[in-house]
């Protein structure tokens, strides 16, 4: 008895296949990618820098004079000076601070909006999806910069004002492809046989078709994520984005006066951080896209 | 169902959607947005004085007949007038349509054919080298802040260079092209990113379709099959993707518009934000959803009538 059982742990051991999940395949294939391991590091390392900068750590002097008004770039400010005589470094890591609150916050309030409405709508179908599809298409139907203006010109201005804006109008590409997969997936068997061991509406949607639709979620994510932080910079030129901290935007902004006198350092300095931050979210939303949508394997 | 009455069917589906559209509007300027008197008056204003001014805003009415006018404006396209200049809104709005035009028109012509041409030559060669290459290089122009290319291109091409004019606008027909030229370069800069990526993806559809494979079996040149079958099939989805972002034209280009100072409907809302204008920053928004709604009904039917393969339930 024991040897048999022996005999067939060591059977097992030897021919026994590794499966990988959808998760541990994409992990693998993300990783094995050049390019998308540095866009990894990168995202990441802004991460590091936007939340030592949030505690203090890092640039907390941003606010202070160190030298003459628009100093240009030196071995000990790279970026050169403000006109303040702010050092131009330490106002773009503020600057990630923010772009990255503003992102995480605005893909994260667009993610829990558009994943909700979507399955709702897909999953009870009829009216309630009537009603939803209703007002997606009418939301979409307000080009994007207009709907942003004017939620961000009611709201007034700040930080809160700038999530909410960015993050009210940012669901409905998400909402649209959860709504169609989860339609596709509420009548397959694994759903059914969920409603025959007696799950509910909520177990099924929650525990059953949203594990398999959420790689949408995901892609998105990185998507929404870059274009915040684009859309901050549009809010600051309009005068409705952050007030009285740095931001990317609020230094492109101020270029517009200092590049007629040779200023060119922070509008460098916020472009190319920003440049490299947006470019590797990018990158890495393409190789998730490749790495998690089934349709696009072995293309 | 017919194609017929799928075509009414969403033909009137455009009405709840302009009410909705106008709904928001509402909810967003006359509901949650507040008394604007306040702030036109200043600090100095009698109460007096604001009560009047709601009065000659129309905001004493029920919100009720608000929301009629709201729906009402967006049928006849009487807008009123607006707050700061005290001028018609339809009248502004066609003084600004035409020198909008005269830049986003040829601009977007140009990004689109370059784009699509592009494109080609990318899916032709896929996979290779100048398929990464040119797919980097979009990623990348995408990645830059439109500001940012308007500040650089605007100071280093008019200002330094001296190639084009910083700013201004005249009208008529050969006046107004060396005010044009720049803003269009950039926003061809701008946008062709994002163009050649949609256009790759759509004709990389069909390049694996059995078709292509086919007509190579056939003997048939890659030259025939790229120009003749490919870009063929993707028609559809590339004439949709034109036709939905030609309302947008009308609207004209806010930032490159207020940059190089031409008179258009983009750099007028952008004046009209700045100084809290709620009647013509209402206009557009209702104009500019309104054509989107009607150009994407547009879209759809095309689709019907072109693609025999799209049968809608």
């Amino acid at each position: 008895m024991t040897e048999a059982v022996l005999s067939k742990k060591n059977y097992d051991k030897s021919t026994e296949v590794k499966s990988t999940s959808l998760w541990g395949h994409a992990w693998k294939q993300l990783t094995s990618d050049k390019m998308t391991v540095i866009s990894m590091i990168i995202v990441f390392s802004y991460f590091l820098t936007a939340l030592l900068s949030f505690s203090g750590i890092i640039a907390s002097g941003w606010a202070n004079e160190v030298g003459a008004s628009y100093a240009a770039p030196s071995w000990a400010h790279w970026f050169g000076l403000d006109i303040f005589g702010r050092s131009v470094v330490d106002k773009t890591i503020k600057g990630a601070e923010v772009a990255m609150s503003v992102g995480l916050v605005t893909a994260i309030l667009s993610m829990l909006i558009g994943t909700t409405m979507g399955a709702i709508a897909g999953y009870f179908g009829g009216k309630v999806d009537e009603v939803i599809v209703w007002f997606y298409t009418t939301f979409s139907s307000i080009p994007y910069i207009m709907l942003l203006v004017a939620i961000a010109f009611i709201l007034g201005k700040g930080m809160l004002a700038v999530y909410l804006s960015l993050g009210l109008t940012s669901w409905v590409s998400l909402c649209r492809l959860i709504r169609g997969e989860v339609i596709r997936h509420k009548d397959r068997e694994y759903v059914h046989a969920a409603t025959a061991i007696g799950g509910g509406h909520k177990r099924k949607l929650i525990r059953h078709i949203l594990p398999n639709v959420f790689h949408l979620v995901i892609i998105d994510f990185s998507l929404q994520f870059q274009t915040a932080i684009k859309s901050e910079v549009i809010l600051s030129y309009l005068g409705l984005g952050v007030q009285g901290r740095p931001s990317w935007g609020t230094m492109i902004d101020d270029a517009k006066l200092e590049l007629a006198r040779g200023v060119w350092w922070q509008l460098a300095a916020a472009t190319f951080a920003m440049l490299i931050v947006v470019l590797a979210f990018n990158i890495l939303g393409d190789s998730l896209r490749d790495a998690l949508d089934p349709k696009l394997k072995g293309k | 169902m017919n194609n017929y009455s799928y075509i009414i069917k969403r033909l009137l589906y455009v009405i709840p959607v302009i009410l909705g559209v106008c709904l928001i509007i509402f909810i967003l300027f006359n509901l949650v947005g507040g008394d604007p008197t306040q702030a036109m008056l200043g600090k100095h204003a009698t109460l007096e004085q604001m009560r009047e001014l709601r009065v000659e805003l129309g905001l004493d009415k029920p919100l009720l007949s608000q929301y009629f006018d709201i729906v009402r404006s967006a049928f006849t396209f009487d807008f009123g007038r607006s707050w700061s200049t005290k001028q018609q809104i339809s009248q502004m709005i066609k003084q600004g349509a035409v020198p909008s035009l005269t830049m986003t028109v040829p601009a977007f012509m140009i990004s689109t054919v370059l784009a699509i041409l592009i494109s080609l030559v990318v899916a032709f060669f896929r996979g290779k080298f100048i398929d990464k290459a040119v797919v980097f290089i979009c990623v990348s122009l995408m990645s830059i802040s439109s500001l940012a290319y308007i500040l650089f291109g605007q100071y280093f091409f008019a200002y330094k260079l001296g190639l084009f004019e910083i700013s201004g606008y005249e009208e008529g027909f050969p006046l107004f092209i060396p005010y044009v030229i720049l803003p269009i370069l950039i926003w061809v800069v701008l946008s062709v990113g994002r163009d050649i990526r949609f256009y790759r993806t759509v004709l990389l559809d069909e390049v694996y379709q059995d078709y292509v494979r086919t007509g190579r079996a056939k003997g048939l040149s890659e030259n025939t099959i790229m120009l003749k079958h490919v870009l063929k099939n993707a028609l559809v989805p590339i004439i949709t993707y034109v036709i939905i972002q030609i309302p947008f034209l009308i609207l004209g280009a806010l930032l490159l518009e207020s940059f190089f100072g031409i008179p258009g409907l983009g750099g007028m809302t952008l004046n009209a934000i700045n100084s809290s204008d709620f009647p013509v920053i209402k206009a557009v928004t209702i104009l500019s959803s309104v054509a989107y709604i009607l150009f994407s009904v547009l879209t759809d039917v095309l689709y019907t009538v072109a693609d025999p393969r799209v049968r809608l339930k």
